[in-house]
C-alpha cells in the first residue's frame, strides 16, 4: 500500500473515531428519553403520531412484546413494498413508464429492503418508478434502520437495568430514532452531497447528443436523499444498478469519504452508547476495539490483494496499475478495496467496485467479513447485539477454563441465556450454508452461475453469506433474478434478521430482570487487552470453522488455480 | 388483534409519508434552490442542446478524441439508463481474452506506443460509466490524436497536463482526466475541418 493508502486508512479511522463519542452520546440520551436539541421542533410531531397512533410512550414493554411488535411492523413493511411494486404502472412518478414488476422479484425486493438486506435482483433504473425507490425503498432505508437500532437499544438496556420486567417501548424507539437520529443527519448530508454533485431532482431521463453524435439517454432521480440513508443506515440498496460506483451517486473521492464515514457512524457510535448507558465507556471502547481489530486486519489484506493485480492481465503488457477490472478511476485500488473492507464489515452492501471481478484474495475478505456474522461494526443495532452475543460465546469459554460462572457487567451468564446465544450465532449459517449447498445441486439453480470453475461455488456463497448476513452487497456475475434465487434468498434473509433478533431480545428481557452483582477478586475485566484478544479469538474461530471448508474450495483453490496460470 | 394494527398501520403511514414524501420533497426543493446545476445532474450544454454530463463518460471511438475506459454496459457501451461492470471473474478466460483483444486494438490504433499500456484503458469501469482515465492512459493516447488533428505534440501535452485533475486535497482519491471535458477542450482549440 502506498503513502496515500495508508493516510486515506488513518484518516478514516481518525473521523470515525472522533465522531463515536459524540454520536454515542446524543443516541444515550436518545435512548434514555431525555430532550434533545430539536425536541422543540419535534417534539408536536412525535406526541400527535403517538396520540394518532394510540401509543402511550410512558408504558414500556416485556421483550416479547418488544419483539412481537418489531415483528409485526416487518410484516407490515412487507406487504407495503411488495402492493407498491406490482402496482407501481397504475401509481403517480413513473416518468419511464415502469410496468409492475414481477411477483417474484417483488417478493425478494420487499424482503430485502423491509430486513435492511438490499439486496438487488433488479436494475434501479431500468424497473423501478421514482415513487417505489422514494415511498418504498428510501422509506425502509429508515425504518429497517430504525428497526435495528431499535433492537439494539433494547439490549443496552437489558444489560444496563436491575430487576426490571421491560426493555423499552418499540413505537417510540422507532419514531425517536427516525425524526431525532437519521431524519436530520440525513437532510444536512443530502443538501452537501447535491453541493459535491450527486443530482436530486424528478425531472425524465436527459436525453443527451454525445460529442460524436451518439444518443445517450441519462436516467435522472432524487438521488442524493437516497444516498445519505442508504449509506447512514448501512442499507446499500442503490439508486443505479452499478450502485455507489456510478458516477451520479459516487461523483469524487470526497463523496465517496463522506459515504464511508457514514456506513460506520452509528454502527460505532452506538458501542459508545453502550457503554454510556452501562456506566463504563470502557466496555463501550473494549467492543470497538475488537471490532477495529478485524476491520483493519481484513482492509489490508484487500487493498494488497487488489495492488498486486491480476497476473493473467499483467502478462498480457499492461502497466501494473492494480487489478482495475471493475474499478473506477477516480477511487483506485486502494479506495476500492478499502471501501469493499468498510462496507462488508457492516452490513452495508453498497459498492464502489464489482466484487466479483476482485482477484481471489481480495475478494475473500469481503467473504470472510460476512462470514463473521457482520459484527466487526455490523449493521445499524445489528452489529451491536451481535457482538454482545459474542461476547456472551467468549466469557462462557472463558469461564470455563477457570470454573466460574461467567458474569458480564455484574450479571450472572445462565444456560437460559447461552441456549439462545447459540441459538442465534447457528441460525444464520444454517441458513447459508443449507441454502447454498441446495443452490450448488439444483440445475435451475446452477444455470445462475456466471463463472466457471471455482468462482462459480464462490458466486453462489457470496449471494447466501450476504443474504444471511442481511449485507445486499453481490458477487454480481450470478444471475439472481429467477424464482429459485428470489425465493430462497428471500427466506435466507428472513431467518438471518429474525432468528437472530428474537433470541437476543429474548437475552435483554433475561438480563434486565437479573440483579447486578458488584464486581469481585474473581470478575474478568472485560475492558482489558486480554477481553479483547479472547473476543477477537472466539469469533474469528467461529466463523472461521463455519466457513473455512467451503471459503477453502472457493477463492483459495482459485487463487492457487490463478497463481499457476490456469484460467477457466 | 386491532389493537395491536394500530399502532403499527398509523406509525407505518405516518413515517412513509415523512421519510418517503416529505424528506425528499424537501431536500430537492432546497437542492434546487441552492446548486440548481448539480441537481439537475451537471449537464454540459452546447449550442442549447444536452451534450451529457460532467459526471457521465461518453463512447468515444474516432481517432481525433481522446477514448475513455471500455464500457461493460448493457445494449451498448456508456449506455446511461442500465450502468454496470462486467463483473468477469479474475481468473475467467473470457476477461483475459477481451483484454488482450483490446491490447491489440491500442496498439493498431496508436502505433507510436510501443511502451506497456496503462491498464485503466483495456479494463472495464464498475459503472460503464466512469468518466475518467488515468493522466498515463491520456499521455499514451497524445500522438494518435496529435496526429489525427495535427497538432503539435507538445500543445498536446500542456493541454492533458492542464485537464489533470489532482487527489481531491491532495490526498484524496488518484489523479484523473475527464475525457468528456478534456475532448471539448480539443474541439474548441482545435476543431476537426469537416
Amino acid at each position: 500500500m502506498d503513502a496515500y493508502g495508508l493516510l486515506l486508512l488513518i484518516l478514516f479511522i481518525a473521523l470515525v473515531v472522533g465522531l463515536t463519542p459524540l454520536v454515542g452520546g446524543y443516541m444515550a440520551r436518545l435512548f434514555e428519553g431525555q430532550p434533545l436539541l430539536l425536541s422543540r421542533l419535534l417534539g408536536p410531531v412525535e406526541r400527535g403520531l403517538y396520540r394518532l397512533a394510540g401509543v402511550d410512550p410512558g408504558r414500556e414493554q416485556h421483550w416479547s412484546a418488544y419483539a412481537g411488535a418489531f415483528l409485526i411492523f416487518h410484516l407490515a413493511g412487507v406487504l407495503l413494498l411488495y402492493g407498491l411494486q406490482r402496482l407501481q404502472g397504475f401509481l403517480p412518478l413513473n416518468p419511464a413508464d415502469m410496468a409492475a414488476v414481477p411477483s417474484d422479484l417483488a417478493f425478494n425486493t420487499a424482503v430485502s429492503f423491509v430486513t435492511n438486506t438490499n439486496w438487488q435482483n433488479y436494475g434501479g433504473e431500468s424497473s423501478m418508478s421514482y415513487l417505489v425507490q422514494m415511498v418504498g425503498f428510501t422509506v425502509q432505508n429508515f425504518l429497517s434502520s430504525a428497526a435495528g437500532i431499535a433492537a439494539a437499544a433494547a439490549v443496552i438496556r437489558g444489560f444496563a437495568r436491575r430487576e426490571s420486567g421491560t426493555v423499552g417501548n418499540f413505537y417510540v424507539d422507532l419514531v425517536r430514532i427516525t425524526l431525532y437520529l437519521l431524519l436530520p443527519i440525513c437532510f444536512v448530508g443530502a443538501l452537501l452531497l447535491v453541493w459535491l454533485g450527486v443530482p436530486q431532482n424528478f425531472d425524465a431521463y436527459t436525453e443527451a447528443t454525445t460529442l460524436e453524435g451518439v444518443r445517450q439517454i441519462i436516467a435522472q432521480g432524487p438521488v442524493a436523499s437516497q444516498m445519505m440513508i442508504k449509506h447512514l443506515g448501512t442499507n446499500g440498496g442503490g439508486f443505479f444498478n452499478a450502485n455507489a460506483a456510478h458516477p451520479f451517486e459516487n461523483p469524487s473521492a470526497l463523496v465517496n469519504l463522506i459515504h464511508m464515514v457514514c456506513i460506520f457512524l452509528l454502527g460505532a457510535g452506538l458501542t459508545n452508547t453502550f457503554g454510556r448507558m452501562v456506566k463504563d465507556q470502557r466496555q463501550g471502547w473494549a467492543l470497538l476495539a475488537a471490532m477495529g481489530l478485524l476491520f483493519i486486519a481484513g482492509a489490508f489484506i484487500s487493498i494488497w490483494a487488489e495492488a498486486q493485480g491480476n497476473p493473467a492481465l499483467t502478462q498480457l503488457g499492461l502497466q501494473n496499475m492494480g487489478n482495475m477490472e471493475g474499478k473506477e478511476a477516480r477511487f483506485g485500488i486502494v479506495a476500492s478495496a478499502l471501501f469493499a473492507a468498510i462496507t462488508t464489515a457492516t452490513s452495508c452492501g453498497a459498492v464502489i467496485a464489482m466484487h466479483d471481478s476482485f482477484t481471489p484474495l481480495g475478494g475473500l475478505i469481503p467473504l470472510i467479513n460476512m462470514s463473521l456474522g457482520e459484527v466487526v461494526i455490523g449493521g445499524v443495532g445489528s452489529g451491536l447485539y451481535g457482538m454482545i452475543v459474542f461476547v456472551l460465546i467468549a466469557l462462557f469459554i472463558a469461564g470455563l477454563m477457570v470454573g466460574r460462572t461467567p458474569e458480564y457487567l455484574g450479571k450472572k451468564i445462565e444456560a437460559r441465556e447461552m441456549k439462545l446465544a447459540v441459538i442465534a450465532i447457528l441460525a444464520t449459517p444454517i441458513a447459508v450454508l443449507g441454502a447454498g449447498a441446495v443452490a450448488m445441486i439444483l440445475p435451475i439453480a446452477q444455470a445462475s452461475i456466471a463463472a466457471p470453475g471455482p468462482h462459480g461455488l464462490s458466486e453462489v456463497l457470496y449471494a447466501f453469506l450476504s443474504a444471511g448476513n442481511n449485507n445486499g452487497s453481490a458477487f454480481g456475475g450470478l444471475s439472481g433474478n429467477t424464482p429459485f434465487f428470489n425465493t430462497a434468498m428471500a427466506l435466507s434473509m428472513l431467518i438471518g434478521r429474525f432468528a437472530f433478533v428474537i433470541p437476543v431480545l429474548a437475552i435483554a428481557g433475561a438480563m434486565a430482570a437479573k440483579k447486578s452483582a458488584p464486581p469481585s477478586a474473581g470478575t474478568f475485566p472485560t475492558h482489558g487487552m486480554l477481553f479483547i484478544g479472547i473476543l477477537v479469538g472466539v469469533v474469528l474461530v467461529v466463523g472461521g470453522l463455519t466457513y473455512f471448508p467451503v471459503l477453502a474450495l472457493g477463492p483459495i483453490v482459485e487463487h492457487l488455480a490463478l497463481s499457476s496460470g490456469t484460467l477457466f | 388483534m386491532i389493537k395491536e394494527l394500530r399502532p403499527v398501520l398509523v406509525i407505518l403511514l405516518v413515517l412513509t409519508a415523512l421519510t418517503g414524501l416529505a424528506y425528499p420533497f424537501a431536500v430537492t426543493g432546497a437542492a434546487q434552490a441552492l446548486f440548481p446545476r448539480q441537481a439537475a445532474g451537471s449537464l454540459i450544454e452546447k449550442n442549447g442542446r444536452v451534450i451529457g454530463s460532467e459526471l457521465l463518460g461518453q463512447s468515444f471511438a474516432q481517432p481525433g478524441y481522446f477514448w475513455g475506459r471500455p464500457s461493460a454496459t448493457a445494449e451498448a457501451p456508456y449506455n446511461a439508463s442500465a450502468s454496470g461492470g462486467s463483473n468477469l471473474a479474475p481468473s475467467a478466460k473470457s476477461l483475459a481474452d477481451s483484454v488482450a483483444e483490446r491490447v491489440m486494438a491500442f496498439r493498431k490504433a496508436n502505433p507510436g506506443e510501443t511502451g506497456p499500456v496503462p491498464a485503466d484503458l483495456v479494463t472495464a469501469s464498475a459503472s460503464g460509466l466512469d468518466p475518467h482515465i488515468s493522466p498515463a492512459a491520456a499521455e499514451a493516447q497524445v500522438k494518435r490524436v496529435a496526429a489525427s488533428r495535427r497538432v503539435a505534440l507538445l500543445e498536446l501535452h500542456n493541454l492533458v497536463g492542464a485537464m489533470t485533475e489532482g487527489r481531491v486535497f491532495g490526498l484524496l482519491g488518484e489523479p484523473v482526466v475527464n475525457v468528456l471535458k478534456l475532448n471539448l477542450a480539443l474541439d474548441e482549440k482545435w476543431p476537426i475541418k469537416k
